[in-house]
């Protein structure tokens, strides 16, 4: 069974959000990685980047799939992981913590408003 | 629907009991009544009412001949083949004459063991091909200096097209000029004309300085060919810096043999290199196939098309090979694929590898020596006859400036004399030399020029000692080229044909055992098909020689094309497309053009059913189009309430719907003939995806149900052999309203409607030399033939379903609970309640000795099985027993995850698992068909279950480093 924290929000693709003093960081979920397979190649977004809400930043590859990595919310792109960069499977062993992918600088803070709690993502992808 | 007519032997020869059906299809006649009697039915025309929707029945045989014996059919081919005429052909633009070293025309291009097997998506057995894909990829790097190379892609123009896609998705901004060199070949020039219409990039065609140094507009790449058309040699160094200074990416078009003499495009700092790879053994064939090459630099790999063989290791951390950065193709990428092409040239890149290690690094740069000598010798020649000659710098290609009333008194001497030049222009002649090449052909070429021409050419040799080099000192190779021990090790013959035979065991093909990959369509590839292209006057042919030259091939092309229009009931054919995938292409750009014509050029939307294989939707947007996906329902049909929504919302804008029947579920859908009226209906035009078309040959004719474009795939429905991964062949048959838009071609006028959109293949028939194959099939198999290979492949498809039911529920069924040609098990599960993936079943048939069936396509967690007509019951009964005696093996290892104590997901065992000490349970685990069946297949794996990851996140496509070979 995957692992959903309580205190964070989810999106229907499968990505997590944390939100500190309107920096937001993102990542993808436990569900996610464990789907995906080994992720071997992480592409990410310039730092300074800006982002309209549901634009993608990245992709994120397993040997077998593919996906798009899209931003939750409106904002800037104030940080990258690069350790993920070079060692993607940190994601599929960490997703929650040292496998976070992007921080944003949220233009509206109330996009997150929109999100999932933990429980309804339980639902989602218990389904 | 008409009686199923007996085969009997067709001619009165003793020998002739059985005729070539009986070879072809493998069930014997008795076999076949009780496979029918399990089935519930009486004969196969029962099963086939039973399992088609009536309504798209035939109800007229096909007008295709009686067929003729083996014997016939190769004797009658031969008697129209040698209406072909065989010139010295001096005309180069891209193919030479050249040998194909007997060894490996004997053990590769006309062995079995090569040439029938399949792509390598399972590696752990392809690791033979595998190995001789990235020996060709090594080679390929080498000689254009470049970091990375694919295994391979279709053909030098349909290269340069690919080569300029990536510069276009490279750029990621609003530049869409891309400048082509006037040097370059010029069917490379019209297709690559023709493929950037439809994406709105804009062609500049010129002189490659003045353009870019003039050019005001921004451009996000150029071509360059290297030697050029007419021979010259230029270092483009200056203009790709030039270049590079306004972000614009660079591409050479290259002579593969020329590049071992010359400067590399790695060393002039260009971006991506491309060419043929031909006359590295591959015989010309009237057009192909041969294998093109694409390498760069290290930076583009992921946006590079088709197929990279990388280097992993396996399970136990030993070498191993395969496929690598899959992500990138349309199976997994679908529209966002880096290319359409799904398959490659393998077999002959793999011939092309061969060459290479055969005369090794000082072997190919003798060659290039010789033909460069002989060519200087030429020119030489030329000025003593008082000729002017344009051409300073050059490698094998002399282009000589004739008084333009000389002309045809030279093309006719040329003529008498069987030799065929280039008529470049109204007054250049150009001529091209090749290994083939010897001092007194050139007598005979300066003879044509002046009937005084008495010029003893040793003693221009001598005299050539001191004089100008054709090739000046920064133009010339510094670097060593094909290092690595592989092309340094087989001189002797002893040897070169163990290595072949080493790596040609370590795979599965189908003269090993059965490859039940569904979609694939592994049939008999018979051998006297083969035998054909083996001729001398099949394979000796330049495709722009004159058409009084090929009579024989224009026979067999207008045959196969009117035999091909009857059997798939269409009006027109066309067989340039080089691969399925350009038969997609090639079909959405005729509809297009046809669109415009009829001024509908506002319809922009390709439907697509989520079904669809990759290749649709990666093709629709290389014809231009927008990408919607219709959905499916949970029989896998295609969802009439979307399709007619989706047909609503977009009314005017439908072009086109592409769906592929039966369908890629395995099933005959019963709406086909509903799908298409609504798309009819809706002004719209059908493609239909002919990749499943040989569940229905002969049986139905896919142009009496709807679709107004099919095309066919020859290496599945007509017995083209795979060849590990190419080549494949993509006719397309349209309706009468299209025929004047399909392919035609720059150089060979007659070759298509000058309405046409254009070209898809570098030659004006494609991959010509194997169109013999099919016509081989089709004759040897007449009308009554080709219907039962239908139905026994529906015939075995259902008798599997039937027998694997019990133990894996079969995902897709039409009516009367019945498949087509193919099955899909689903593992879904299994895997929930066992832990044991479809991924542990697949590998763990190889220890059974079989290849698996196709993993997760279309569906994930499953498996599709597609026996063909050709296998026997006996051998399907052998698989259909594996797979039950995994079933057990999956209850016995429930959950078990530790590869050590299950032989599930230890699987594929290799001679090393079972000799090690600590291993956990008896051979006759590891091996269980082998020891309780004496007639079982005995192949064992060389690789345990390869990390695939591994080889991903370590990106590496070329040999091992040489630093790191063992040696022994």
């Amino acid at each position: 069974m995957s692992e959903v924290k309580e205190e964070l929000r989810y999106t229907e693709e499968h990505e997590w959000t944390n939100n500190q003093n309107d920096i937001v960081t993102i990542g993808i979920t436990d569900h996610a990685q464990e789907s995906l397979g080994e992720i071997v190649f992480i592409e990410l977004p310039d730092v300074g980047t800006t982002l309209d809400r549901s634009s993608t930043f990245g992709v994120i590859e397993s040997t077998k799939s593919v996906s798009d990595l899209y931003s939750p919310i409106a904002g800037e792109v104030v940080e990258v992981n690069g350790s993920v960069e070079n060692e993607p499977d940190i994601i599929n062993k960490n997703p929650y913590d040292e496998g976070w992918i992007i921080k944003i600088k949220a233009k509206r803070i109330e996009d997150l408003d929109s999100l999932l709690t933990a429980e309804q993502y339980k639902k989602l992808i218990d389904e | 629907m008409n009686k199923e007519k007996t085969n009997l032997p067709s001619s009165d020869s003793y020998a002739n009991v059985y005729s070539f059906v009986d070879r072809h299809i493998g069930p014997s006649r008795s076999d076949i009544v009780d496979m029918l009697k399990y089935l519930d039915c009486d004969n196969l025309d029962e099963l086939i009412l039973s399992t088609v929707p009536n309504q798209i029945l035939l109800d007229v045989p096909l007008k295709i001949d009686a067929p003729l014996n083996e014997q016939e059919a190769l004797a009658y081919l031969k008697e129209r083949m040698e209406e072909n005429k065989i010139f010295k052909s001096y005309i180069g633009m891209g193919y030479h004459d050249t040998i194909t070293p007997t060894v490996i025309l004997r053990n590769i291009l006309e062995n079995p063991g090569w040439y029938t097997a399949y792509t390598p998506y399972q590696p752990e057995v392809s690791q033979g091909r595998l190995e001789m894909l990235i020996n060709y990829q090594q080679m390929i790097m080498d000689l254009t200096g470049l970091e990375v190379a694919n295994a391979s892609l279709l053909d030098e123009g349909t290269a340069a097209v690919e080569a300029m896609l990536l510069a276009f998705r490279y750029s990621k901004d609003s530049r869409n000029v891309f400048l082509v060199s006037d040097g370059c070949h010029p069917q490379t020039v019209s297709l690559l004309t023709a493929r950037a219409k439809p994406l709105g990039i804009e062609i500049k065609i010129g002189n490659l300085t003045n353009l870019i140094e003039d050019s005001s507009t921004p451009f996000f790449g150029f071509i360059a060919q290297y030697p050029d058309t007419i021979g010259n040699i230029k270092d483009y160094e200056f203009l790709i810096k030039k270049g590079k200074s306004r972000q614009s990416i660079s591409i050479l078009a290259c002579d593969l043999l020329a590049l071992s003499i010359l400067k590399s495009p790695g060393e002039m700092s260009a971006d991506i290199a491309i060419g043929s790879s031909q006359r590295f053994g591959v015989p010309m064939g009237f057009g192909g196939p041969h294998a093109a090459f694409i390498s760069c630099k290290e930076e583009y790999k992921r946006l590079l098309p088709g197929r990279i063989i990388g280097r992993s290791v396996d399970k136990n951390n030993n070498l191993a090979y395969r496929m690598a950065l899959q992500t990138r193709e349309q199976h997994i990428r679908r529209e966002k694929a880096t290319s359409n092409i799904c398959t490659a040239q393998s077999l002959l890149a793999i011939t092309a590898a061969a060459y290479a290690i055969y005369h090794g690094p000082r072997g190919i740069k003798g060659i290039a020596d010789t033909v460069h000598q002989l060519t200087r010798i030429l020119s030489k020649g030329f000025s003593l006859l008082g000729f002017e000659t344009l051409n300073k710098v050059y490698f094998d290609t002399v282009a000589v400036k004739s008084p333009k009333n000389r002309l045809s008194a030279i093309k006719s001497r040329a003529l008498k004399n069987k030799l065929n030049f280039r008529f470049y222009s109204a007054d250049i002649i150009t001529i091209s030399l090749d290994e083939t090449t010897k001092i007194s052909d050139l007598n005979n070429i300066l003879k044509c020029f002046s009937s005084s021409s008495d010029i003893d050419l040793l003693e221009v040799e001598d005299s050539l000692l001191s004089d100008f080099d054709a090739i000046p000192n920064n133009l010339k190779r510094t670097k060593d080229f094909l290092t690595h021990p592989v092309f340094n090790s087989y001189i002797s013959e002893t040897d070169f044909l163990r290595y072949i035979k080493r790596l040609e065991d370590k795979d599965i093909a189908l003269n090993k055992s059965m490859i039940p990959l569904g979609s694939c369509t592994m049939k008999l590839n018979a051998t006297t098909e083969m035998i054909p292209i083996s001729w001398s006057k099949i394979n000796s042919i330049h495709p722009f020689a004159p058409k009084s030259q090929t009579k024989g091939y224009r026979f067999l092309i207008n045959k196969l094309e009117t035999v091909l229009c009857d059997i798939a009931g269409f009006d027109k054919v066309s067989l340039q497309p080089n691969a399925g995938a350009q038969g997609e292409l090639a079909g959405l750009m005729t509809i297009r053009a046809f669109q415009e014509v009829t001024n509908e050029q506002k319809r922009d939307i390709c439907l697509i059913p989520s079904s669809a294989h990759g290749t649709n939707p990666a093709s629709a947007i290389l014809a231009g189009f927008k990408v919607e996906i219709v959905k499916c329902d949970d029989k896998g049909n295609v969802d009439t309430k979307d399709l007619a929504y989706k047909i609503q919302q977009y009314t005017d804008r439908i072009s086109t719907f592409m769906i592929t029947y039966p369908s890629t579920h395995g099933v005959f859908e019963e709406n086909i003939g509903k799908i298409c009226r609504m798309i009819h209906d809706a002004g719209g035009q059908v493609y239909m995806d002919g990749a499943n078309l040989n569940a229905i040959v002969g049986i139905s004719k896919p142009g009496h149900f709807g679709p107004d474009v099919c095309h066919i795939n020859l290496h599945k429905t007509f017995s083209i052999p795979h060849g590990g991964g190419g080549p494949g062949v993509g006719p397309i048959a349209v309706k009468e309203h299209l025929s004047a838009f399909l392919p035609n071609h720059s150089v060979v006028k007659n070759a298509g409607p000058e309405s046409s959109f254009g070209p898809i293949s570098s030659a004006p028939w494609g991959s010509a030399s194997i169109l013999a194959i099919s016509l081989m099939y089709i004759m040897m198999m007449g009308p009554g033939g080709i219907k039962k290979a239908t139905q026994v492949a529906i015939l075995n498809a259902n008798y599997v379903a039937k027998k694997l039911r019990p133990y894996f529920p079969i995902l897709y069924t039409g009516r009367n609970e019945r498949v087509a040609h193919e099955c899909i098990i689903d593992l879904r599960d299994i895997r929930k309640h066992h832990g044991i993936t479809e991924e542990d079943i697949a590998k763990r048939l190889i220890d059974y000795g079989f290849h698996a069936p196709t993993m997760s396509f279309p569906v994930p967690g499953t498996l599709m099985i597609e026996p063909t007509e050709s296998e026997s019951r006996k051998e399907i009964d052998r698989f259909c027993d594996a797979l039950v005696s995994i079933h057990n093996e999956i209850l016995t290892y429930s959950n078990i995850q530790e590869p050590k104590s299950s032989p599930l997901k230890n699987a594929p065992h290799t001679f090393f698992d079972v000799m090690n000490k600590n291993f956990n349970y008896p051979l006759n685990i590891a091996f269980p068909m082998q020891n309780d069946d004496a007639t079982a297949i005995r192949y064992i794996s060389p690789v345990a279950r390869v990390n695939n990851a591994y080889g991903d996140k370590n990106f590496a496509c070329s040999c091992l480093p040489v630093d790191q070979y063992k040696t022994g």
